[in-house]
């Protein structure tokens, strides 16, 4: 087992590379540069004054040596500083929006297993019934909403009219003022729109996935055998069926750990929430290069880590995949 | 501007209200110095300290060093905290700002600042010319990432005198120099021997100016509080947080439900959304021109928009009345000239091209372009006019407005296509190439009228600002004579000139100039509307004390 894990981490290592190679010439390959903001179609710059500031930023040299330059700082953890005006160190940027990011998504997540696992089982085995119907009929009603029109009729409603919920932004202004339960209180209030709008386009496909797996797994022989032997259908159901039709959704959750600190550009835009999809969209927006590889880094190396992980929790929950040792 | 004027004479009203229920006290006159303090408590509309005001941004500011910053958000929250030498007054006149006066000698190649004494530093530090010396190194020196070096660097020489007095020497006459001393001074005692780009104040600004900063929580919201300090007096509002809500329509929904007391709409809002009772009793409107106007840029290197007839018939056959109308829902004017309409280098006599689709027709006609095959569109040397115009994305505006113009050139036999083009591609790719046949645009107006950028035969190079390549030697001389003289009326002569050129040659068909149309709470009091804008005198607009919404604490 430790064999293998330290097999797939060196395996890692060029994976790794060749992401920031493709995702560094991609990047140098758009239109436009940091400098843009400051000096296109700006009167007062001339020729010398944008050379200046392209030097400044070592935009003068070739790209293979800026590459060199960035892969260089990133073997010691040095993400480098922003080209965005305000030059501040990226690491320091992406790290003041992650936790709002990740706890938006962890909520999310939570809700959207809570409830599209037990709608997933439900609906395959009543397959067909008005409840199997109906849900299919509302969980695609939140995958092809638009989330930003359902949520300005969410504030219209709770924010504006009713006055039940506030509209926008993580906290209150008097955020400061507040005790530690005030200010929990505050802070779930603020989220419960953000959260309900992400969990809610979210549960047609983990609902779905649920349903067919299910449908798949009743079908088997071993169910037929527990149906067989007497068992009531709970048994059946929850103790043989729902826990094999589980076992793909770890897949699915190995799979959403680099989604955890993404956040979605439209959504938090809506909300003005300050999380990583505005920083992401604000950096390829301005060509701010250290931003767009430190949040595509962060990014790929959690993507390697949840599908390791994934297949290690598959081991540990399946014992037909369990690798030999 | 009718509603500016009305807004203006409400105000005027309300403070007479003012004056008139102060007069119980205020007519005995041997109160002698003793009775401002005791009218104030006594008058419910009077002007009294204290209260907040929540501005809404779209974004949130890039750094607070008005040197590094190129973005609006950041120049909203550092003309609070920073002065420059100079600044403008109401009617976009120069006036001292931290310099009491200046002298402008030896032949207009120096000018003397005189500081004003006793100004200090948030922090307590005095104000002295050393400021004004690092500020004007820091703008100069190449390891400063800046996109306002240009000015300074014609400065040949800076002298310090004495601690409150400076000259800055230039090489040659240079009139726009002055309005770049309105550049935030910045404070070398916590700036010398650093980098710039590291300093702590670009997240924690330490100025002269009538707010302090407070807390800036990213993408979140800037506060500041006011300086009791301040040269000019203690400004009236107590705290100014700016809120950052990246979308139009939530911001709305936040000013809607009262958590707002400030924004800037749009023509839709203005008109459509806020015309209810509840928003007439609980905000005020306001309108006025903006600094800037959109354009349709001819590619004077294409055959077909080398002569002047052919650019004239365009600008006659395009409705720009409707345009706005139709686009900005009247809230706006039609341009004539690159200058704004209201201000005293306008030119009111240019030539004037209205609507006449007949005429237009006629003219393109008297160019030799006709409908020889009764397709409907215009033929000359057997090809026929049809252009495409192309416009950045993200900008509806310019969009719709293409549309219109689209179908008024069909209407007099003239096929357009519209292009619409990613902002980084389109310059890349169309502008700095030269790669384009006519482009929708916009230039903001700068406040000083040198337009030598845009016109200059000479700046045609592939990143430079005159793209359309206008060549014009009486232009160039013009705009020459106009930068390097100081004496306003013989100044104003030069760009009147040059905008009758302009007006006759029309190298753009003048598109419009929008307003600017912000609401804000009525709770606020003392705002008068002036060509500048509104803001001009932000630290005189107050809450009454029982209007008052918020309590501040330090």
């Amino acid at each position: 087992m430790i064999l293998y894990m330290a097999k797939r981490l060196i395996l890692m290592i060029p994976v790794l590379l060749g992401i920031t190679v493709i995702s560094f010439s991609v990047m140098k390959m758009a239109p436009g540069d940091p400098t843009s903001l400051l000096t296109d179609l700006n009167p007062n710059m001339n020729e010398e004054a944008i050379n200046r500031i392209r030097a400044h930023y070592g935009l003068d040299q070739p790209v293979y040596v800026q590459y060199a330059k960035w892969l260089r700082n990133m073997l010691m953890l040095d993400f480098g500083r922003s080209f965005a005006p305000d030059n501040r160190l990226v690491i320091d940027k992406i790290l003041e929006r992650i936790p709002i990011t990740l706890l938006i998504n962890l909520l999310s997540m939570v809700v959207i297993l809570t409830v599209a696992i037990p709608i997933g089982v439900l609906s395959a085995v009543k397959k067909d019934s008005l409840f199997d119907r109906a849900t299919t009929v509302f969980v695609f009603l939140g995958f092809a909403v638009p989330s930003f029109w359902l949520a300005l009729l969410m504030m219209i409603l709770f924010g504006v009219q009713l006055e039940w919920l506030p509209i926008s932004g993580f906290r209150s202004l008097n955020y400061g003022q507040l005790t530690t339960p005030e200010r929990i209180i505050d802070i779930a209030r603020h989220l419960v729109l953000p959260v309900f709008i992400s969990a809610f386009g979210g549960l047609a496909g983990l609902s779905r996935y649920m349903r067919s797996n299910m449908l798949e797994v009743i079908r088997q022989d071993y169910i037929t055998t527990a149906r067989a032997k007497g068992l009531d259908e709970t048994t059946v159901i929850f103790k043989h069926a729902v826990r094999n039709a589980l076992l793909p959704v770890i897949t699915i959750l190995g799979l959403s750990v680099p989604g955890l600190i993404g956040g979605s550009v439209i959504f938090e835009t809506v909300f003005a929430i300050p999380g990583m999809g505005q920083l992401f969209y604000q950096s390829v927006m301005m060509r701010d290069y250290p931003t767009i590889m430190g949040v595509l880094v962060i990014g790929a190396v959690l993507t390697l880590f949840g599908n390791l992980l994934a297949d290690v929790m598959y081991s540990l929950a399946d014992p037909r995949i369990r690798v030999s040792s | 501007m009718m509603s500016s004027i009305l807004v203006r004479a409400l105000i005027c009203c309300l403070l007479l209200l003012g004056v008139l229920s102060d007069s119980p006290a205020g007519n005995s006159e041997d109160n002698g110095g003793k009775n401002q303090a005791i009218v104030q408590p006594t008058d419910p509309l009077g002007p009294a300290y204290g209260d907040m005001i929540i501005r809404g941004s779209i974004g949130d500011a890039s750094v607070l060093l008005p040197v590094l910053a190129s973005d609006s958000a950041s120049f909203e929250i550092t003309g609070l905290v920073y002065n420059g030498l100079v600044k403008y007054d109401k009617d976009i006149l120069l006036q001292g700002d931290l310099a009491a006066r200046w002298e402008i000698s030896d032949y207009n190649l120096k000018i003397r600042f005189f500081l004003r004494p006793g100004v200090c530093w948030h922090d307590g530090a005095p104000l002295t010319t050393k400021d004004v010396e690092y500020t004007y190194k820091i703008y100069v020196d190449p390891n400063t990432p800046t996109a306002y070096a240009t000015d300074f660097m014609k400065v040949k020489e800076f002298r310090v005198l004495d601690s409150l007095t400076c000259e800055a020497i230039y090489e040659k006459p240079y009139a726009p120099a002055l309005t770049s001393w309105s550049q935030g001074i910045l404070p070398s005692h916590l700036l010398e021997n650093q980098e710039i780009t590291k300093s702590p104040l670009q997240r924690n600004p330490i100025g002269t100016g009538p707010y302090k900063f407070k807390e800036w929580k990213t993408g979140e919201k800037i506060v500041l509080d006011s300086n009791h300090e301040y040269f000019e007096g203690r400004p009236y509002i107590d705290r100014v947080m700016t809120r950052i809500i990246p979308d139009l329509a939530t911001m709305f929904l936040e000013l809607k439900a009262g958590r707002l007391d400030q924004m800037g709409l749009t023509p839709l809002q203005f008109m459509r959304q806020t015309d209810t009772r509840w928003f007439k009793q609980n905000f005020k409107k306001y309108r006025y021109l903006s600094f800037g106007y959109t354009y349709l840029g001819y590619n004077l290197k294409d055959w077909k928009f080398q002569s002047k007839k052919v650019r004239q018939a365009l600008t006659i056959a395009i409705d720009r009345e409707s345009i706005v109308k139709g686009v900005l829902l009247g809230l706006g004017t039609v341009a004539h000239t690159p200058y704004k309409p209201d201000t005293f280098w306008y030119n009111q006599n240019v030539k004037k091209f209205p609507y006449d689709p007949k005429r237009a027709r006629q003219m393109l006609e008297e160019e030799g372009w006709k409908d020889i095959n009764g397709d409907g569109i215009l033929e000359k040397d057997g090809k026929p006019f049809e252009f495409t115009i192309i416009t950045n994305q993200g900008n509806d505006i310019r969009k719709n407005a293409a549309i219109i113009m689209q179908k008024n050139l069909k209407a007099v036999g003239i096929k357009v296509n519209i292009r619409v083009i990613e902002w980084a591609a389109f310059l890349k790719n169309f502008i700095n190439k030269r790669n384009f046949e006519a482009c929708l645009l916009g230039w903001g107006i700068g406040i000083d009228p040198s337009q030598i950028d845009i016109w200059d035969s000479r700046k045609t190079g592939e990143k430079e600002l005159n793209f359309i390549s206008y060549q014009n030697p009486e232009v160039d001389s013009l705009l020459e004579l106009g930068a390097s003289t100081y004496d306003l009326e013989e100044r104003k002569k030069y760009y009147d000139k040059f905008q009758e050129i302009i007006a006759e040659d029309q190298p753009y068909t003048f598109l419009f100039v929008q307003d600017s149309l912000p609401i804000i709470s009525s709770r606020v009091y003392g705002i008068v509307p002036a060509p500048i804008g509104i803001s001009y005198d932000f630290i005189k607009w107050y809450v009454p004390k029982s209007l008052q919404k918020y309590s501040v604490e330090p």
